[in-house]
């Protein structure tokens, strides 16, 4: 057994309180919701915290899913499990449930959440490219109930590194519908089950009269951070979907992503599932919204 | 609460059928394992006990400059802080290893491997222990590390074993097998010669638990009792007198329930000795246990030999000769598990199940800045590579013939006349009937219809590859003759007792680590007795009450332990027999043996069963003369022979030729093992081996960085398969018994290992012929794949 480091712990009560307590504790604190990312890293003794805030008792505040006309709201303990079992999300982003299919294994999900996996912005994290995919803008809030909204690209600042300061919590993810019809997949290549990406891709696409009114891939494990390519975007929209043009997305998304070697494999190979898995998951999404 | 015993389960009525010998059956020690009854080393818990933790050195080769203990001494709870200096001191700096090699207990000089053992910590508590670590402040200068195991013996290479006097290199041994000259022969007129360069990658066999001891020195007694886990018992109590200086009658070792070694406790780790060390010092008991990333980066790998390997044959596909040079990677210290006459274990198997007219084998071992080992990782000492290594060059045989991978095998097989058939290399396979066991397999699989399906794919672009092994081991080492470890005999003691009710209980040498030794050698007493095995205790890993024995590795417990407890019933028959003679007043001529009971020849109507008899032997009123009361025997059963144990296993897999992912589809493994005492522990054996064959093919490997850093130190980075990874196993199997083992069992316990990563890798390389791919090493996970798609296929190292 892996032991960690001596700290302190606490449960917090409300959101405010852990405000109130992350204020107090500074940079010696931390939050640990679903803990699978942050209790491995204690335990390796990578990471030492004085301080743990346990906001597992505001799963009742901050675990929902809502859907309206014009935005779905996701809370920030909304655990894996529970994304993966929502028709309601699954009915209008399909991308959830293709993505937490593939995300760990049970017993990670069961715990895991959508804002500790958000804030732990481990670049081959799979839900930041989910969100990023689907244009998600993230609701942060601070001391005196001070809240602010960023986008994702503003939220990832870079590995592992987020805008959410020390005395903040994020409470939410907002997701935009737009009144086309929509269609989003996600596909991800490991060497195992449960094994973090060696690449993955989010794509979604809106289409009005046969058209892309709109697409967006995000791209996981290849760069920095999940990465949105707006030329992507650019290209694909007023275009009838076509082999063709999910061939030039794929070429686009290999070139603009910044893959390294590693155990997991070469930059070139990664750089080549970036295509292909941009070309499968933009194949899926127009089928997708076509049905 | 479902109850087992209410279960309608057609599984488990399949399996509860309750043999009074051989048969399925549900495994006796399960109930307790699945009920979180069993009791690990870890669940020992003894009044006082302290903890250990061990401080590890972050480089692969440094030496150390100083070591101040001072701060963590004076941490909260700390009991002791040691460090190699200390050891020095008490003599125990350095110990043997399995392979008569020195290794460091704990680093005096400087450090040889990331992960090496530098000093140890014994505190109140494991979290006081490891927080101490941290505090202890060790001067490091770093020197360059041996990694690349190619360049270890370069003039300029750094010297590793700077502690072997005079040592001017990082060779560790040279050996040869085979004859050279007339191999040079066969192959210089050959028609086809085909050569290759294989790796076999450093593996990991991860058990669940990690390696760990409590060790409880009693200084009025001068006793020491150590719970650990480990394989081998016997052996190591008497290593441990060896170098502790203790007598080994005041030492008992124990191996309580083992969460699973294949292989990875066999050998002594400096982790138990400071345990020991530890409680000596503190005058406490001690417990140390091990974290998984200790257990990945310094316990015993298996593995890592580069083989360039090479075949010739007449063109129409008669196999001629074979042979190989190898460059073994031994790490640190050369802590091979294997017979002392054996340094490449039993790789002379390489010749395969082929009749062939000449081979030869090179070696050369040495030492890289890696974690020491090379155990028997499910492998029966080397037969893994060496059956990776035939039956990967035979596939690329067929491959250059342009000829069926099965045909081709079918062609060479050594015929089932030709047995006890002695190898080019001096192996004496003791029986074999090849070709039924391939046909089997090929029919199981529908090899014809797969080939069809095949074809039609490959028209429409799509990657469907079909993989054959076919495998012979080399098992149950064996004859003391010519094997050893450190100079201790591989024989196998045996104790059977039976009670004055008819209950008895068997004391094994050998040890499960999940095996389900308590069911199959209660079986095997059954099947000699009559007694049911419920009524049979089945004792082990304690030295203190069963016989001396070398352990369970290397599959040997049902051919060498098998063997002991299949005798030693029948000694204890023999006496049975004696006492119901005179029970039925009938001279031993005139009885029949009838399972379970003595009868009268001619008479089924007059006879005693063993419980009646057992009781006589207890009881009051005379014996006849010359027959001492009570009803038990003791043997030491010493192998004639190994056993060779074959298998014909074909894998089919699927590539996606967009991601280069391998799925592998189906499965198909027949074994011979000889007589199947209980099918169902077999067939779970092959399961599991079989799925550790999917691990190795696909993904697993300990690969280190240029600095000499492990990068597989937890296991999401060193993988191991899940379920979802493996297809449904289809088992069959072939009854080819063993001449010389008493009831004609050989062992099976590594044979889906050793067989099942040569069918995936052929399997995978025959997916990737449209691309002129002819051989592609393991680890073959996408992105090698892909590369060998793309004809870049790399070695791993
Ligand atoms: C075996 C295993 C396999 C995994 N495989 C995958 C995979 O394939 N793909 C994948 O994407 N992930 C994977 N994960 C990660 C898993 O999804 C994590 O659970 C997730 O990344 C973190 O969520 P958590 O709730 O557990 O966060 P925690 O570990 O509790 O926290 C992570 C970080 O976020 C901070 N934090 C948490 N919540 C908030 C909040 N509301 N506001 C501000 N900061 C917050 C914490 O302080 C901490 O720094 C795996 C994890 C494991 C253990």
């Amino acid at each position: 057994m892996q032991v960690p480091a001596p700290f302190e712990y606490e449960r917090a009560t409300s959101v405010d309180q852990a405000i109130g307590l992350l204020e107090r504790l500074g940079s010696s604190a931390r939050l640990v919701a679903g803990g699978h990312s942050l209790l491995p890293m204690m335990k390796l003794r990578l990471a030492n915290f004085e301080y743990l805030i346990d906001i597992n008792d505001l799963h009742g505040e901050l675990g929902y899913i809502r859907l309206s006309d014009d935005e779905v709201r996701i809370g920030a303990m909304t655990r894996h499990r529970e994304l993966l079992e929502s028709d309601v999300l699954a009915g209008v982003f399909p991308i959830f449930r293709d993505a937490e299919r593939v995300i760990a294994d049970p017993v990670v999900r069961n715990r895991g959440t959508l804002g500790g996996s958000l804030c732990q912005a481990d670049p081959s994290e799979d839900l930041s490219a989910v969100c990023t995919t689907l244009d998600a803008s993230c609701v942060i809030r601070g001391p005196g109930g001070a809240e602010r909204v960023v986008t994702m690209e503003e939220f990832h600042v870079g590995p592992y590194e987020t805008a959410v300061a020390d005395n903040e919590i994020l409470t939410e993810i907002r997701l935009p519908r737009k009144s086309f019809k929509v269609g989003s997949a996600y596909a991800k290549v490991e060497r195992r089950a449960g094994d973090w990406a060696v690449v993955s891709s989010g794509a979604a696409v809106w289409l009005d009269a046969g058209r892309i009114v709109d697409a967006r891939v995000g791209l996981a494990a290849v760069g920095p951070n999940t990465t949105g390519i707006p030329e992507i975007s650019a290209a694909l929209r007023g275009h009838e979907p076509s082999e063709e043009l999910y061939r030039l997305a794929g070429a686009i998304a290999a070139r603009s992503c910044d893959p390294v070697t590693d155990t997991r494999g070469s930059a070139d190979y990664k750089r080549h599932l970036a295509d292909e898995l941009t070309r499968r998951t933009l194949r899926t999404a127009v089928e997708r919204a076509r049905s | 609460m479902t109850d087992l015993q209410d279960s309608k389960l057609t599984e488990f009525e399949d399996n509860d059928q309750n043999p009074v010998g051989f048969g399925r059956m549900l495994r006796k020690e399960d109930a307790r394992l699945l009920r979180g009854r069993g009791r690990f080393v870890d669940d020992v818990q003894l009044p006082g006990m302290l903890h250990l933790a061990i401080l590890r050195s972050p480089f692969a080769h440094a030496s150390i400059v100083s070591i101040d203990t001072s701060a963590a001494e004076a941490s909260p709870g700390v009991k002791a802080v040691v460090t190699g200096e200390t050891l020095k001191g008490l003599g125990l700096a350095w110990m043997p290893t399995l392979s008569n090699d020195v290794q460091a207990v704990l680093a005096t000089d400087k450090v040889r491997f990331q992960g090496q053992e530098v000093a140890f910590v014994v505190a109140e508590d494991r979290y006081k222990a490891r927080d101490a670590l941290e505090l202890i402040d060790v001067e490091y200068d770093v020197l360059e590390p041996v990694v690349d195991v190619r360049k270890s013996l370069a003039p300029d290479a750094p010297i590793i074993r700077t502690d072997l006097e005079g040592k001017a290199d990082n060779h560790v041994f040279d050996w040869e097998t085979g004859d050279e000259e007339e191999t040079n022969r066969v192959f210089a007129s050959a028609d086809v010669v085909v050569k290759e360069d294989i790796v076999y990658p450093r593996v990991h066999p991860a058990p669940m638990e990690t390696c760990g001891s409590v060790a409880d020195f009693d200084p009025v007694e001068g006793r020491l009792r150590l719970w650990s886990t480990t394989q081998a018992p016997h052996a190591h109590r008497t290593l441990y007198a060896i170098v502790a200086g203790l007598p080994e009658h005041k030492i008992q070792v124990i191996a309580p329930d083992i969460g699973g070694g294949f292989g990875n406790k066999v050998p002594i780790y400096p982790g138990y000795v400071l345990s020991i060390v530890g409680s000596i010092v503190t005058g406490k008991p001690v417990k140390w246990m091990e974290d998984r990333s200790e257990n990945l980066i310094s316990t015993g790998f298996a593995r890592d030999y580069i083989m360039r390997a090479e075949i010739a044959a007449t063109r129409e596909g008669k196999i001629l000769a074979i042979r190989t040079n190898v460059l073994a990677d031994h790490g640190a210290f050369n802590g091979t598990a294997a017979p002392v006459k054996y340094p490449a274990g039993f790789f002379g198997v390489f010749t395969g199940s082929y009749d062939i007219q000449a081979a030869h084998c090179k070696m050369t071992a040495v030492y890289t800045n890696k974690a020491p080992g090379g155990v028997a990782y499910a492998c029966s000492f080397r037969i893994t590579e060496a059956v990776y290594l035939v039956e990967r060059i035979v596939d690329t045989l067929a491959y250059e013939l342009q000829m069926d991978p099965a045909e081709l095998r079918l062609k060479n097989f050594i015929q089932p006349d030709q047995f006890p058939y002695t190898t080019k290399t001096g192996w004496v396979y003791d029986s074999g009937n090849y070709e039924p066991t391939m046909r089997l397999a090929m029919e199981m699989a529908g090899y014809d219809e797969l080939r069809k399906e095949q074809a039609e794919k490959r028209a429409r672009g799509e990657l469907m590859g079909i993989g054959i092994a076919f495998f012979t081991e080399a098992v149950g080492a064996g004859p003391r003759k010519n094997m050893d470890i450190l100079g201790l005999g591989m024989a196998d003691g045996c104790e059977l007792r039976v009670h004055p009710t008819g209950k008895a209980v068997v004391r094994l040498s050998v040890k499960t680590q999940g095996q389900g030794h308590e069911t199959t050698f209660a079986q095997i007493i059954a099947e000699e007795l009559g007694i049911p095995p419920a009524d049979i205790d089945v004792l082990h890993g304690d030295t203190d009450n069963t016989p001396f024995g070398l352990g369970t590795y290397g599959s040997r417990s049902t051919p060498v332990s098998g063997a002991a407890a299949a005798l030693v019933a029948r000694k204890v028959r023999d006496k049975a027999r004696l006492i119901a003679s005179a029970m039925l007043e009938v001279s031993v001529a005139d009885l029949d043996w009838v399972k379970g009971a003595f009868q009268v020849k001619g008479d089924p109507g007059k006879s005693v069963t063993i419980q009646e008899i057992a009781f006589r032997a207890h009881g009051a009123g005379d014996l006849p003369d010359g027959v001492e009361g009570g009803l038990e025997a003791q043997i030491c059963y010493n192998p004639s022979n190994l056993t060779y144990p074959h298998g014909a296993y074909i894998c089919v897999v699927d590539i996606d030729p967009g991601t280069a992912e391998v799925k592998v589809r189906r499965f198909i493994a027949v074994d011979d093992c000889g007589t199947r005492i209980n099918p169902m522990i077999i067939e779970g054996q092959v399961h599991g081996g079989l799925t550790d064959g999917v691990g190795m093919a696909l993904m697993e490997m300990i690969s280190f960085d240029e600095d000499g850093n492990c990068l597989g130190a937890s296991l999401m980075d060193y993988l191991i398969p899940t379920a979802l990874e493996v297809p449904d196993w289809e088992t069959g199997y072939t009854v080819t018994p063993s001449p010389h083992h008493p009831i004609g069992a050989k062992g099976v316990g590594e044979s889906a290992t050793v067989g099942s990563p040569p069918a995936i890798v052929n399997a995978v390389v025959d997916a990737l012929k449209p691309f002129g791919v002819r051989h592609a090493d393991m680890p073959l996970t996408p992105s090698r794949v892909w590369d060998a798609m793309r004809g870049q296929a790399t070695p791993p190292i």
